[in-house]
């Protein structure tokens, strides 16, 4: 076995050279089990009473994944998110999991464009190797975010990845597409978006809660980005109408409703 | 003015949900709808068929979704188009965002319906809410969740195709290869049109054939929920849900599956959502057209014999 101490400028060559830069954007979202209500005419979500928690494909599956690589490779972990001070709490969370620092750009985003340019904005001269997001937010629902940023700053992006290998400065991936997944290799940096598969969710330790609250959190303010989009109303989907119950001794009465009422087979 | 629509074509032919969007772009009514295709196309692929008149076709199969976007913002910009219509399928998802961001267009992510002026409504909130929003900017990019609209046949005549290239600079992601979950012939989930689910309650993998019989007997794919994935029962790609694939078929039969919010997440925007559960209160049948409280195992069998004897 060739040691590392024989060759010592290999070993900080390898060291400099797989060191990594990573941004991780993490999103708040509304827990699960939240009430979904509007205010404001129905323009705005009513946060009032709501538990938040961080997006879930960005805590369990990006923001572990980088903060592998980091403990592999050595490196750090920048969070960043855009939104108000009640983002906070999710952004120690963050922090309390492992990551090494964070990010809030100061705004109340209401399009995905929005959040994709400021968060470019901050980045683009930062030199980060990967910037990673999840798949999609569970309030927005737009899978659009990473994509933008991507194309912001004109780097490669890969969406929907369930795998991530560093060897060097390339990375080989394994993304989800319509009907399997594809294997893909990217040599620097690039954005992407992560899914189930990639990592396990971890559970904060107490040291971790602990170093959580010296490390820092930096707030950005940026005021330079106009929005696309807005929202002219949310609505709640009508009520279901009863469900009907048909008898378990009979489901050719379930595959005549089908038929006849519902018109579906 | 005229339309762009961003195709996917398989063995020359648009994928149905390429036939989707076309469809979706020639209700539109906001003039000449063209398509762009990147790849293999024998014809016009059937897009006439649906209402696009002429077919751009750039021979380079493109797997970089930069280039991809490129290629679909200088079609655009070559044609005039002021609204780039996608699927909201894997590919569309990756495309479209940035296409909106390059040409400073509004982006619309996952439309369910026809837009009033330039209102689109989409789901948000898992499900749970519906958004109408609007584009501010002059040119709109639009994604159509899969299995919201259909396809509707014109009858239109074969549409022209020319070939179309543009400079979209070189692939940076490398692509390796393809591995394919589904087996040859059976309907990716995202584009099935019927679904049969099942969940713990069909307490082992070695149960799954009566599941595999209704789906059959249907034509209908199959899915199952997060537990039968975390514990190998079936293969992960199944899982639908919150933390798996959102579904929108216009059947979804939901075999000894709770109905947990996280479920419900991915299937309740299913057009009809069936329930054969033994409980009676499993929070599922709220959120059921039809339902049946039985035992899997005695009923799924009949259901399947009721069906094939149609
Ligand atoms: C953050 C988070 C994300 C999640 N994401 C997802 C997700 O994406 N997808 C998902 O599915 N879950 C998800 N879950 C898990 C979810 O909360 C439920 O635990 C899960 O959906 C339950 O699966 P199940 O219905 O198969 O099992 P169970 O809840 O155990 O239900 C089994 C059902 O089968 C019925 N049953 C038993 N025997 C029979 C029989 N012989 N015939 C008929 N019926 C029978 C029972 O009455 C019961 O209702 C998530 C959870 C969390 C916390
Ligand atoms: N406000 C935000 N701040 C930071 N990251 C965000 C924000 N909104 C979305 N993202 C990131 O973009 C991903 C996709 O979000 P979306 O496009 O809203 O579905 C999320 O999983 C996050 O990683």
């Amino acid at each position: 076995m060739t040691s590392y101490l024989c060759h010592p400028k290999k070993y900080i060559l390898d060291y400099i050279y797989l060191s990594m830069k990573l941004l991780v954007c993490i999103s708040k979202a509304p827990d699960t089990t939240s009430r979904i209500a509007f205010t404001d005419g129905d323009k705005r979500f009513d946060e009032s009473g709501v538990q938040f928690i961080v997006n879930p494909y960005d805590e369990w599956y990006a923001l572990v994944r980088a903060i592998e690589l980091v403990e592999q490779n050595g490196g750090s972990v920048t969070t960043i998110t855009v939104g108000d001070a009640t983002c906070d709490p999710i952004v120690r969370k963050a922090l309390a999991i492992g990551a090494s620092d964070a990010v809030r750009i100061d705004a109340v985003p209401t399009d995905s464009s929005q959040v994709a340019r400021l968060i470019a904005n901050y980045a683009q001269d930062q030199g980060y190797d990967i910037i990673l997001g999840g798949k999609e937010t569970i309030d927005n629902n737009s899978s659009a975010v990473p994509a933008m940023i991507a194309e912001c700053l004109d780097l490669p992006y890969v969406a929907l990845v369930t795998k991530l290998e560093m060897s060097g400065d390339e990375a080989t991936l394994i993304a989800e597409t319509t009907g399997g997944t594809n294997n893909l290799s990217v040599k620097g940096a690039f954005v992407m978006s992560a899914t189930k598969g990639i990592a396990e969710q971890r559970i904060p330790n107490m040291r971790g809660i602990m170093s959580a609250r010296t490390k820092q959190l930096q707030v950005v303010e940026d005021s330079s980005v106009e929005v696309s989009t807005h929202v002219d109303v949310f609505k709640l989907p009508a009520p279901k109408g009863d469900c009907v119950l048909v008898d378990a001794d009979n489901p050719e009465e379930l595959v005549r409703v089908l038929r006849e009422e519902a018109k579906i087979i | 003015m005229s339309v762009l629509v961003y195709i996917s074509t398989q063995a020359g032919r648009a994928t149905n949900a390429g036939l989707e969007v076309a469809s979706y772009a020639s209700a539109l009514d906001s003039g000449e709808v063209v398509a762009l295709v990147s790849g293999d196309i024998s014809g016009d692929g059937g897009l006439g068929a649906v209402g696009v008149s002429k077919v751009l076709h750039c021979a380079d199969a493109l797997t970089d979704n930069s280039q991809q976007s490129k290629l679909t913002k200088e079609a655009a910009l070559a044609i005039g188009a002021k609204i780039v219509v996608f699927s909201g399928n894997s590919i569309g998802n990756a495309v479209a965002p940035r296409v909106a961001i390059s040409m400073n267009a509004g982006y619309v992510a996952g439309a369910t319906s026809l837009p009033e002026g330039k209102t689109y409504v989409r789901s948000v909130f898992s499900g749970k809410a519906t958004a109408h929003v609007q584009v501010t900017t002059e040119t709109s990019v639009i994604s159509v969740t899969p299995n919201s609209f259909g396809i509707k046949n014109t009858g239109g005549p074969e549409a022209a195709v020319e070939a179309y290239s543009a400079d979209v600079g070189v692939a940076r992601v490398t692509f390796n290869g393809f591995t394919p979950t589904s087996s040859e012939g059976t309907v990716p989930l995202p584009e099935a049109v019927r679904v049969v689910s099942a969940g713990r309650g069909l307490k082992g993998p070695e149960n799954w054939e009566i599941v595999e019989d209704l789906a059959k007997a249907l034509g209908a794919s199959t899915a199952c929920s997060r537990p039968v994935g975390d514990m190998g029962w079936r293969p992960h790609h199944e899982h639908v849900g919150q933390t798996g694939i959102t579904i929108r078929p216009d059947l979804y039969i939901a075999c000894g599956i709770s109905g947990a919010i996280q479920h419900l997440a991915g299937v309740n925007q299913s057009k009809v959502i069936v329930v054969i559960n033994t409980d009676p209160e499993a929070p599922f049948f709220k959120a059921a057209d039809y339902g049946i409280v039985g035992d899997v195992f005695e009923v799924l069998p009949k259901l399947t014999a009721a069906i094939n004897a149609l």
